[in-house]
């Protein structure tokens, strides 16, 4: 466990006082955040809190009612969505988003030609990019799915399929990631090596994480902020907000091991 | 250019132009809005209320008033086997897919059209009172167009109705709203598409009986006027009835309107705006939230 | 480590589909010369149904490829037929050049009419290329001084290609010239599907949020392409007018764009292959059929449609299991 960043830094990546409504229904309630470089935050609490919307609105799926987004100190509230991940911004989804008509590389090859630009250019091939493949090679050898290079995504297990969202969202290089429920889906045996990833990420990453599942979250995150109905129940350090008695009549309870 | 008399005409045929529109496009819009099939074929139901209804006349010599409701049935009729054969099997494919084949379908009856009635225009030879028009000191108006906006007016605020303060008409708007939604609470949204499909290519033969002055019989007439009534559909909202209402009103009269006053381009300003709408608001200009 | 690298390298790279050129590729090319040697009152039908292949190449880019359905594909082949026709009238008879700026006519178009088109789906976005192509026919039907009107365009002369060969009455050059300007439109296509824009392209056509969230500008990239499939309709249009002569408003028709995407569906999507199949056996049938009765052949093209989508959804090049997928 590191120590707490300086105050003085500017977060990575700030949400001040967001609000979204869908007509009546208020999804969000005044929900802040700050994460500094290095962060390891995990965003907890019931189904339906408006996490996963939280997520939408910071990468710019949904626009939020009122309220301030900001990357890197830059105000990105009205930036559209592919223009955010260009300043670090990374995620992955719940119910795994691939391209499944594709291999498992030319995914992952996707996601690096983006980010470097060639994914644009209308002639040559990409398997004559040498980046690329390096990068595809090397990031698919890390997460052991080199021998799943030329399968279909639709042929893979859910867990590999887990690890190739997770990949993704990683061959962008990102200075923010943003995770929802990687772990959802995945065998309990397979969780070890996922955790492990997730532990290997670079430490000037900042990761906001969501989870259910309290032993990942309690030996990844440093920090944790608890949402119900859309706004934020409370936010600290991990140890203060499990010990934090209305957290535990929310959320926590019993049924979770320490 | 500008005097009461002219304004008041083209007023007349604007509403009744857009009033027909909207009885043509409504079961479009409403079948768009349940289950989402791109049915380029339903102009085509139009036409083939009147070829029926010219059927009637010319065989039987039937009036037009007689010759509506049995053509509009016969529609109907048409409609509910369709549905239930090619329409079904379209269902699960792409939109691309139900494109082609309702397509295919136009074709079939715009063939079948030709070879029962040949290409030449027609139109439905028209009751002596609805001739002839009611000349006041100000206007002069025409009978038929004034028992076309009264007639349409009446069947919108029949659709209205219905779906206002029946229980199928609830039962629509859940399944417009919501279609999943709707099948888990119970309603059995297959059944409620099939009468509906089969309502408006029904209503969409009242519209092809009684338009047929301003909108003459001729083969290609399923795809002539298959653009004004996608206009009408889109700008309006997919599934929208009243938006469906509005926005055909607004073509009738832009159209209209455009036409007499600026007659070298007048055609192309029902276009401009259409897009300018779309450009504006892409889900249709009354599209519900 | 180090010997693991180059195996890891290769296999990753082999796991980028590609198509590879096979015997399939030459029969094309067979078949055109074989026309040519054995059937040549054929000659001219032949250049018909190029002139369609190369317009059906350009609408399985936006269809097959690009998920963008159309109907007005007419108003980019129209564009570049007028602007062939009005080339050769009024600074230039050569036709290499004509074909260019018929090519950049039909990309202008696509790429002024895109920004509306690509922001809608489904029906509203088949009315609007619908509403497009009308617009075009009428700006044509009314701009006689220009167009030519319902009478059409004619009375300009195309001078010899590359300044040796002469458009003969028999049709041969316009043959050869067409098969040219397929041989390097299939060349450009095959390149484009193949390239790093391509794979982007099918990352659009299967998931279009996640291709945003890895930060892909996702409507220009649909804007690109289209403007590239109007600079290809452009093309064949205006082949079709340096090869007739004549330039007609049925060149912006719905029938015509309706018929292109009949010959791709029939033919198959997104392959390429699908085009060439489907518009050579279509312009064929149609104009052994259409001769006897145009009604009729519309009556069975309609059961033809109809069924097709039942029982062969994806088309001929499906049922022939030509098509390239990953293993």
């Amino acid at each position: 466990m590191s120590a707490e960043p300086p105050i003085l830094e500017v977060p990575i990546l700030e949400v001040r006082g967001v609000c979204k409504s869908f007509g009546a229904l208020q999804v969000a309630r005044d929900v802040s955040l700050a994460l500094p470089a290095g962060a390891r935050h995990a965003l907890i609490g019931p189904n339906g809190a408006g996490k996963t919307t939280l997520v939408h609105l910071i990468t710019g799926l949904l626009p939020p009612s009122s309220g301030a987004i900001r990357i890197g100190g830059r105000d990105v509230t009205r930036l559209a969505a592919e223009r955010r991940v260009a300043l670090g911004l990374a995620r992955t989804f719940q119910i795994s988003s691939l391209f499944p008509g594709l291999t498992v590389a030319e995914n992952i090859g996707l996601a690096v030609a983006a980010r470097t630009g060639v994914e644009i250019r209308p002639w040559g091939s990409l398997r004559r990019q040498a980046q690329v493949i390096d990068e595809a090679a090397s990031m698919l050898e890390q997460l052991g799915l080199l021998a799943l290079a030329g399968r279909a995504i639709a042929s893979l297990a859910y867990g590999q399929r887990r690890l190739v969202e997770i990949a993704l969202a990683l061959a962008l290089k990102p200075k923010i990631l943003l995770l929802d429920e990687p772990a959802a889906g995945v065998a309990s045996n397979d969780r070890g090596m996922l955790l492990d990833l997730l532990l290997s990420l670079p430490a000037d990453l900042a990761i906001l994480i969501i989870e259910h599942d309290m032993s990942l979250v309690f030996r990844l995150a440093r920090r944790m902020t608890v949402l119900v109905d859309g706004g934020i129940l409370t936010e600290g350090s991990v140890a203060d907000v499990r010990a934090d008695p209305r957290v535990r009549d929310v959320y926590l309870g019993s049924r979770h091991h320490a | 250019m500008i005097n009461l008399s002219t304004i008041a005409t083209l007023l007349v045929d604007g509403i009744s132009y857009g009033m027909i529109l909207f009885l043509i496009s409504a079961g479009l819009t409403v079948t768009l809005g349940v289950m989402r099939v791109a049915n380029l074929a339903h102009c085509a139901f139009a036409m083939v209320g009147g070829y029926l209804a010219l059927a009637l006349a010319q065989s039987w010599g039937w009036s037009l008033l007689a010759a509506l409701p049995v053509a509009t049935i016969l529609t109907v009729a048409l409609g509910a086997v369709l549905e239930r054969t090619v329409y079904r099997w379209v269902y699960a494919t792409s939109q691309l897919g139900q494109i082609l084949m309702t397509i295919g379908l136009v074709f079939v009856m715009i063939a079948s059209v030709n070879l029962a009635f040949g290409s030449s225009l027609h139109t439905l030879p028209m009751p002596a009172w609805l001739a002839g028009t009611w000349q006041t000191q100000a206007f002069t108006l025409s009978v038929y167009r004034a028992f076309l906006v009264v007639v349409s007016t009446g069947l919108a605020g029949a659709l209205w109705a219905v779906l206002e303060f029946t229980e199928f008409g609830a039962k629509l708007r859940a399944a417009v709203d919501n279609p999943r939604m709707a099948r888990c609470v119970g309603i059995d949204v297959p059944r409620i598409f099939a009468i509906t499909f089969a309502g408006g290519c029904g209503l969409a033969a009242i519209g092809g009986v009684l338009g047929n002055q301003m909108l003459p019989l001729e083969p290609w007439y399923a795809l002539k006027y298959l653009v004004p009534v996608l206009i009408v559909v889109a700008v309006g909202g997919l599934g929208s009835l009243r938006g469906s209402f509005l926005s055909a009103l607004l073509l009738g009269l832009i159209d209209t309107f455009g036409r007499y006053y600026i007659p070298a381009g007048g055609a192309f300003i029902i276009y401009v705006a259409a897009a300018a709408a779309l450009l504006w608001r892409p889900e249709g200009l009354f599209a519900r939230a | 480590m180090m010997g693991t690298e180059p195996p890891a390298r290769d296999l990753v790279a082999r796991a980028f589909t590609r198509h590879h050129l096979s015997w399939v590729d030459a029969l094309p090319w067979l078949a055109i010369a074989a026309v040519w040697l054995v059937a040549g009152d054929y000659v001219p039908l032949g250049t018909q149904v190029i002139i369609m292949i190369i317009f059906a190449l350009s609408l399985d880019l936006a269809v097959g490829y690009g998920g963008i359905d159309t109907l007005g594909h007419a108003a980019l082949f129209g564009s570049g037929a007028y602007a062939a026709g009005l080339y050769a009238l009024n600074v230039s008879s050569e036709p290499v050049t004509g074909l260019l700026a018929a090519g950049i006519a039909g990309a202008a178009v696509a790429l002024v009419t895109g920004p509306l088109v690509l922001r809608t789906r489904g029906i509203t976005q088949v009315m609007l290329t619908l509403a497009v192509s009308t617009v075009l026919l009428e700006i044509a039907n009314a701009w006689k001084p220009v167009t030519g009107g319902a009478d059409g365009l004619t009375g300009f002369r195309i001078a010899p290609v590359l300044g040796a060969f002469r458009f003969d009455l028999a049709g041969n050059t316009a043959y050869w010239y067409g098969a040219a300007v397929l041989a390097v439109t299939f060349f450009l296509c095959k390149g484009l599907v193949n390239s790093p824009f391509g794979l982007t392209i099918r990352g659009i056509r299967e998931n279009p949020v996640r291709m945003r969230l890895l930060g892909v500008p996702v409507r220009h990239r649909l804007l690109m392409l289209y403007t590239i499939s109007g600079f290809f309709a452009g093309w064949a249009g205006g082949l079709s007018a340096q090869v007739t002569k004549l330039v007609g408003l049925d060149t912006l028709e719905f029938v015509l764009s309706g018929n292109a995407l009949v010959m791709l569906i029939l033919g198959g999507t997104g392959s390429l292959y699908g085009a060439i199949v489907g518009a050579t056996v279509f312009v064929v049938l149609s104009d052994r059929a259409a001769a006897i009765n145009p009604f009729h052949w519309l009556f069975a093209l309609g059961i033809v449609l109809i069924l097709a989508v039942r029982y062969a959804p994806a088309g001929l090049v499906g049922l022939l299991r030509f098509r390239k997928v990953p293993r």
